[in-house]
């Protein structure tokens, strides 16, 4: 691997690596994704390597180890090209068999093949699964073609010729230009227009600006950065190296919570692979750029994400966020101009300079453009990572996508935005996605995170988590967010026990008051959302949990009761051979008692009984 | 100079000044437990939350930390700043109720009681003013926070007597609830 001296020895290459490609090749994609590998990916790529070998196919056939798909429901994933067959659930067992009949014969196994939840039937191609079909992966899609690891991977399918385009016609201004006119906005949250930013950086004064990708991704259950930085690494370098060169950033970071070892593994392996070619380091392409980047690693505090507390860690302070009277974009990390941007919004920059900004704009709603990739998860039955274009309803990323509710329970509402964001009720299923729209109805696009809920979900519950969370994740410095929080947890906690009393959600709703206007950070300022969205399309909820003492959706133990009806009751026995706790007594064929004082409500009897006997009240 | 509006009185102050430092100067009352003339400003305590009524940053803003621009229109005694002041002290009351000089500024401020109960009281409401004592005056660094949330807590290193801390009292001066006593050791 040579060092590249110019954009021309760069198209050199790109045309080198483009023409070794054959399409025709039978190629094996095996999602090695977190979520894939901790469903048995590393057995699945093993036999595939071991019967390759075994069976002498290695000519004949390549073996691609992917990021991940994001179809994690269905992992392990194997997706066989040129066909684009799709096979799910995929155990090490079926590999002779996927090679032996599907490679060689050109034979489909039926019983690896997707059935559609709706219609049962099997569907063979990965474009025609619900999932897939009605996604628009522009950023995520690249991930099932490349080894993460091989930055000529990454350039045989177009990577870096946007660094090259740029650095051969564009001039800083003009880079800044093309963001501004894409209508591009922060993935990491706040929707801050990017281009807005690198020109308000641009503009500042300082010896040394630094760019910093924002790879802390704290919300529970979201995971989409760290499935571009493991499938993708590359592309969210380039952007950073294209922001850089248009913000004259000498310097880079990213910051990485230490709970991603896969993501940091494949980013540096991507910062080596930059720097021999001569992406990163003195003269880059020969264009007289220097850049480079370094790694920060963070402890896993939520607060962390928030960009002062970011930069403060970066700087081996303890991290937790100063008032923001002086933009970061002036005075950020040491005190220098400071570009920070979420790891999806990074890897936008490569596709608008090749697409052009005019293409990019088009897709979208009036002011939020482009794609989002959100977390899929809860109660949905396609869990996973979905990418959709800006303003697709609700309704279409659940029950188009996401195959609708498991089981097929009631949807009852969704939760967007991580911890701080608010919960969607059903009434609102179509309401388009984009961040105007999300803020409207009470929640926010924060960084994609989408938890579905069905009728099993207490949303008091809900609310009880997310503010237990926050109350864990705040950093302390402010009243209002440290104090706060910790008095809403206790309110709630009490409304769940049983102890709500008259007055608590006119307290509640007076806290959430000071701690929206209040707080130092938006940490306290949004920590209140879950709980004002909740009261706001469920205040029924909270009342007859505070006045009739009951919890309708049978979450909160101290207010629900289990007991056995006589009539359904056939004394199989069965619950109390289960009952973890011996509270289930009775003789064979007569019927059961559950002895309250030992009852610790985990509901494994009503799971057990196979005539509905076991009543939940 | 910056040329700005305080309470619908117009003032003419030097560049670079809080809102918080131009009221203190000028006798407009402002409640504050965290900021202390001789230290850098922290904005931890919010008790100094003012409305920005015109400016870059309208709405609450902790005037500790804010400082004047040209234009700018400030107000310091609204409803909205009086009503979520009231709930700040309420909050701080609870988690001390024994602070002397807490209870007498908010009793100042017309609040005796606080209609939350917390169980763990202490005195120190984690205002900084000491850590930044010892950072900024003593410059020994002997103390910091430490933990985070409601867990957070002013410490030495590892909860350990500090080899560095002179004993200078600096610490203890500066506490605006009296929660730093000083020992005579032997
Ligand atoms: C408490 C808190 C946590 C945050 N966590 C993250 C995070 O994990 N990742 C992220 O990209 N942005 C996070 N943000 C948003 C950042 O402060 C910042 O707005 C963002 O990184 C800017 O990048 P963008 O414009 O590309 O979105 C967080 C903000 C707050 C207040």
């Amino acid at each position: 691997m040579a060092k590249l001296k110019s954009v021309k020895e760069f198209e050199k290459l790109h045309k080198q690596l483009t023409g070794k490609k054959n399409p025709k090749k039978p190629s094996i994609a095996v999602c090695a994704g977190t979520g894939c590998v901790a469903l048995g990916a590393t057995g699945v790529v093993d036999a595939f390597k071991k019967e390759i070998k075994r069976m002498k196919l290695s000519e004949k056939v390549e073996l691609l180890i992917t990021g991940c798909h994001g179809f994690c429901e269905r992992g392990v994933v194997v997706l066989l090209r040129p066909e684009g067959i799709l096979y799910q659930r995929v155990k090490p067992a079926d590999v002779p068999e996927i090679l032996e009949k599907t490679i060689l014969n050109n034979e489909i196994i039926e019983r690896l093949l997707y059935e559609d939840t709706v219609t049962g039937k099997k569907i063979v191609h990965e474009k025609d699964i619900p999932f897939y079909k009605h996604q628009d992966r522009l950023i995520f899609g690249s991930n099932n073609q490349i080894n993460p690891t091989s930055i000529d991977d990454y350039i045989s399918i177009g990577g870096y010729s946007a660094l090259a385009r740029v650095l051969s016609d564009m001039k800083p201004e003009a880079v800044v230009d093309v963001i501004n006119k894409s209508g591009l906005r922060g993935r990491g949250g706040g929707g801050f227009p990017t281009g807005k930013k690198w020109e308000y950086c641009r503009r500042a004064e300082g010896d040394i600006k630094y760019v910093i990708i924002n790879a802390d991704e704290g919300d529970p259950g979201a995971y989409m950065d760290r499935s571009i930085l493991e499938g993708n690494p590359h592309s969210v370098l380039e952007g950073l190296i294209i922001g850089a060169y248009a913000v004259e950033s000498t310097e880079g970071y990213i910051y990485v919570r230490q709970e991603y070892p896969l993501a940091l593994e494949h980013f540096t392996t991507a910062l080596d692979a930059a720097r021999k070619y001569g992406f990163l380091g003195k003269n880059i392409l020969g264009s007289g750029m220097n850049f480079d980047v370094k790694i920060a690693r963070g402890g896993g505090a939520f607060v962390c994400g928030e960009s002062t507390a970011l930069m403060a860690s970066i700087e081996g302070r303890v991290g937790e966020p100063r008032a923001k009277h002086f933009h970061t974009v002036e005075r950020g990390l040491h005190e220098s101009p400071t570009v920070l941007n979420n790891v999806e919004t990074w890897a936008n920059v490569p596709v608008i300079i090749n697409k052009g900004w005019e293409w990019f704009s088009e897709i979208g709603t009036d002011r939020s453009k482009g794609t989002k990739i959100f977390s899929l998860v809860g109660k949905v039955n396609n869990t996973g990572l979905v990418e959709v274009p800006m303003g697709t309803t609700l309704r279409q990323i659940i029950f188009d996508i996401g195959g609708g509710i498991q089981n097929n329970k009631k949807f009852k509402a969704v939760q967007t935005g991580g911890p701080s964001g608010g919960v969607v009720p059903e009434s609102l299923l179509d309401l388009p996605v984009d961040f105007e729209r999300l803020t409207e109805a009470g929640s926010m696009m924060g960084s994609g995170g989408m938890i579905v809920m069905d009728e099993n979900n207490c949303m008091v519950d809900v609310a009880k988590y997310f503010v237990d969370f926050l109350k864990d994740e705040s950093c302390g410095k402010c009243t209002p967010c440290r104090e706060g929080l910790i008095q809403m947890s206790e309110i709630l906690k009490d409304i769940t026990e049983g102890n709500g009393k008259e007055g608590d959600l006119e307290l509640l709703e007076e806290l959430s008051w000071v701690m929206t206007e209040t707080s130092l950070c938006a940490l306290g300022a949004s920590a209140a959302f879950p709980f004002l969205s909740t009261l706001r399309y469920f205040r029924d909820e909270y009342e007859v949990h505070i006045k009739e003492k009951r919890c309708p959706a049978h979450v909160c133990k101290a207010l629900i009761t289990y007991t056995i009806n006589a009539k359904k009751c056939t004394g199989c026995t069965l619950c109390a051979l289960k009952c973890p706790q011996d509270a289930i007594s009775g003789e064979k064929k007569a019927l059961h008692e559950i002895d309250q004082s030992k009852c610790i409500k985990c509901g494994i009897c009503v799971d057990a009984c196979k005539f509905d006997a076991v009543i939940v009240d | 100079m910056v040329k700005f509006t305080l309470n619908d009185r117009d003032y003419e102050v030097e560049d670079g000044k809080t809102i918080l430092e131009v009221a203190l100067e000028n006798g407009v009352k402002i409640p504050t437990l965290c900021y202390h003339k001789d230290l850098t400003s922290y904005g931890a305590c919010r008790l100094c939350m003012v409305e920005i009524i015109d400016g870059a940053r309208p709405g609450l803003q902790a005037s500790c930390t804010y400082k004047v621009s040209d234009g700018l229109v400030v107000k310091t005694d609204t409803e909205r700043v009086k009503k979520t002041r009231d709930i700040v002290f309420e909050l701080l009351l609870a988690r001390c109720p024994d602070s002397e000089k807490l209870t007498k500024l908010a009793e100042e401020y017309g609040i005796t009681k606080s209609r939350i109960e917390w169980k763990d009281k202490g005195k120190c409401i984690l205002c900084g003013l000491c850590v930044r004592a010892c950072a900024e005056v003593s410059q020994r660094n002997a103390i910091n926070f430490a933990f985070r949330g409601i867990e957070r807590q002013v410490n030495t290193p590892f909860k350990r007597i500090s080899q560095i801390c002179i004993g200078c009292g600096a610490c203890a001066y500066v506490c605006p609830t009296g929660a730093i006593e000083i020992e005579e050791a032997d």
